[in-house]
């Protein structure tokens, strides 16, 4: 075993091969040791890919942060019973949480570690078939993994008998339509069967019941892209950056307020003053005010946060969740309710309407922060805020109505005196007045 | 009727769409971009057609039709300019380009700037986060991006589009029309080694790689040959 060191403030893993010239085409991926990793797990037994895995430490990259190997051992195998259906691997590739933006520079510029990450994963969990579920509006994404897909058959990697080794895989990239909650996994698992995407109640979990029932492995794209690098590299490799129960290393996406925004690969961990440093400070010096850690639906930090390490542990010890690592940073002239107000018109356009906290509730938080910052809001509105937000949260199916919530108790929590200073500095409104207007305007 | 409209072309794609799944109603929203490629809106003949293809109800694709903001219900213009007017991208000049873009056209949310589908003609629309957020304000035509953009190279750009002219997106193929894009997304690419070039990072995209080549910032080194598996664990 090689000494504990302390990695480079930066390790470009899955961002190593972005400067390439075509660094998409499959030619640059091989030249670049890509396959490599394929032909080594085909030569063992899949439960050892899930070990390998499991040892790693590899954490979901898609917000959630759930084991990876975990995940991958609760799929039934045998040939008898549950373990005898048909098994199915998911990507999850409709990006689209406020501020991450991590995925679709992946797939654009790397497809093919992706698509290598899905062939060794369908071995170790045992599917011959995977569906790529990218979102819509991220077309040239599609083109890359469709081309992929095409180059990855016509050498072998895919198709039948891969390689010799008697594995069978198919892979469909698949274009979703325009629906922020499909990056829910149950939703996405609806919406790829062809139906609306609206979360399903769990259990039964995808690992169960997945894609037609069946068991089903879903995983976010930079997580998959991870595997063939972890292949290669081994567990202790992998576990050279980043903490004990956060290990390797995550792309952080800067942006907003600051001078150089953009993809930032450091191992899990490293704190916004790094961050920050390295994307050159805030922009033009203004000082920092709110940002999120990991998207709109991880609470607010503040500057007094600046410190707090940014892996799973460390974001959830300071209030907050590492989410997606989509650092969106804002500066003091932005106005803490305006940027909420913008937030909750987004989850209410976004909320699928199957549950009734999540649905109504988005809806009456839009009109009491949108009448907030027109200049009429009351002073019961705080507490009334707080209060549909303790009847959203943990009150329906998926996170989506729990993530509504987090800008909002967090803005409260930390600026509470900026929503009671912009109440009063407007004239009180009389409700009967204002339940009128709303009811005249929906009529 | 849907006969004339969805002609054998259309109908052997469908064809070849729904064999790509395990389960023929998984090819639903693929196929709803398919008709909307071929009338540039999905139409009630359109729900009809993937009905009938996928034995469905009219009731079950309208359901789904509807619950997706991807599939217009009304014609679309040439263009679908798509301006993100989420918190991050509204705080950089994302809300000044939209009320803009409004402004100059004279249309709203989902509405068409020019007889729809004639050449020069622009569904404006605000979107929610596009997922480009280092590189805000974005916008899209046709989902190719634009990024970096302000509220005077958002009205060049909707200018040379109404004169018909195809302004090089910043990351993403060279501009088509909002059909032809709709035909890609519904899986079939007439000419992928053609669109699957064009720029797709930008410098932004770079900055971490970059910082790290200049410095000589590497991940630690992996082994010279993939380590060998680990055993499994005795099972009790």
């Amino acid at each position: 075993m090689t000494a504990p060191v302390t990695p480079d403030p930066l390790t470009p893993v899955l961002t190593r091969r972005w400067q390439s010239p075509r660094s998409w085409a499959i030619e640059t991926y091989e030249q670049l040791e890509g396959y490599q990793a394929l032909r080594h797990a085909l030569t063992t037994h899949p439960d050892r890919i899930i070990q390998l895995v499991k040892d790693s430490g590899l954490r979901g990259r898609g917000g959630a942060g759930f084991p990876t190997g975990m995940k991958w051992g609760f799929i039934p195998q045998g040939a008898t019973g549950p373990g005898a259906k048909p098994k199915y691997l998911v990507i999850n590739a409709d990006e689209g949480e406020p501020g991450t933006c991590k995925d679709i520079p992946t797939m654009m510029a790397d497809p093919h570690s992706l698509v290598e990450g899905c062939i060794i994963t369908s071995f170790a969990i045992r599917a011959n078939f995977c569906a790529i579920y990218v979102r819509g509006e991220a077309l040239h994404c599609i083109r890359r993994m469709r081309k992929a897909v095409e180059e990855a058959y016509a050498k072998g990697y895919l198709g039948k008998d891969i390689l010799g080794s008697g594995f069978d895989l198919d892979i469909v990239v698949h274009a979703g339509a325009g629906a922020y909650i499909c990056g829910e996994e149950t939703a996405l698992l609806d919406s790829l069967e062809g139906r609306r995407g609206q979360p399903r109640l769990k259990p039964p979990f995808p690992a169960t019941s997945g894609l037609y029932a069946s068991p089903t492995v879903v995983n976010n794209v930079e997580t998959i892209a991870s595997v063939p690098a972890i292949v290669m590299g081994g567990s202790a490799w992998f576990r050279a950056m980043g903490s004990e129960k956060s290990p390797g290393p995550k792309i952080y996406s800067i942006s907003g307020h600051v001078e150089k925004p953009g993809q930032y690969e450091a191992p899990l961990g490293i704190t916004l003053r790094q961050l920050l440093e390295l994307a050159g400070g805030m922009k033009d010096g203004v000082p920092l005010k709110f940002w999120t850690p990991g998207g709109s639906s991880t609470p607010l930090f503040t500057a007094e946060h600046l410190d707090v390490p940014l892996d799973f542990e460390g974001a959830a010890a300071a209030g907050s969740m590492l989410g997606t690592t989509a650092v969106q940073i804002f500066n003091e002239t932005v106005s803490v309710p305006w940027a909420v107000m913008k937030w909750t018109e987004f989850y209410k356009h976004e909320s699928c309407g199957k549950c009734t906290p999540c649905r109504e509730g988005t809806y009456w938080l839009v009109q009491i922060l949108e009448r907030m910052v027109a200049g009429e809001g009351t002073e019961a509105d705080v507490e009334t805020m707080l209060d549909i937000c303790d009847n959203i949260l943990g009150r329906s199916f998926c996170a989506l109505g729990d993530g509504a919530t987090s800008p909002i108790t967090s803005a409260i929590k930390y600026f509470r005196q900026e929503f009671l200073d912009l109440i009063a500095a407007q004239p009180a409104v009389q409700r009967p007045e204002q339940l009128a207007e709303l009811t005249g305007a929906t009529a | 009727m849907s006969d004339e409209i969805f002609d054998e072309v259309t109908r052997q794609r469908t064809k070849e769409i729904i064999s790509r799944y395990p389960q023929s109603r998984s090819a639903l929203l693929p196929l709803l971009h398919l008709v909307q490629s071929v009338e540039g809106h999905v139409s009630q003949d359109g729900i009809r057609y993937c009905a009938e293809a996928l034995e469905l109800s009219t009731a079950e694709v309208s359901a789904v039709a509807t619950f997706y903001t991807m599939y217009k219900r009304r014609p679309c213009g040439e263009h679908l300019v798509s301006v993100c007017t989420n918190t991050l991208c509204a705080v950089l000049g994302g809300d000044d380009i939209y009320a803009r873009l409004k402004e100059k056209l004279g249309v709203g949310h989902e509405e068409t700037a020019g007889e729809p589908g004639s050449p020069g003609s622009i569904t404006l629309e605000h979107a929610e986060c596009l997922a480009a957020c280092d590189l805000g304000p974005v916008l899209q035509v046709n989902y190719e991006y634009y990024d970096n953009q302000t509220v005077e190279s958002a009205e060049q750009l909707v200018e040379a589009l109404q004169r018909g002219e195809k302004p090089a997106p910043t990351r993403g193929a060279p501009l088509t029309d909002f059909k032809t894009v709709e035909l890609e997304l519904s899986g079939i690419f007439p000419d992928l080694e053609r669109s699957v070039e064009g720029p797709s990072t930008a410098v932004e995209t770079m900055r971490g790689a970059q910082l790290a080549s200049e410095r000589g910032w590497l991940a630690p080194a992996m082994p010279d040959s993939p380590p060998a598996f680990p055993d499994l664990p005795e099972k009790s």
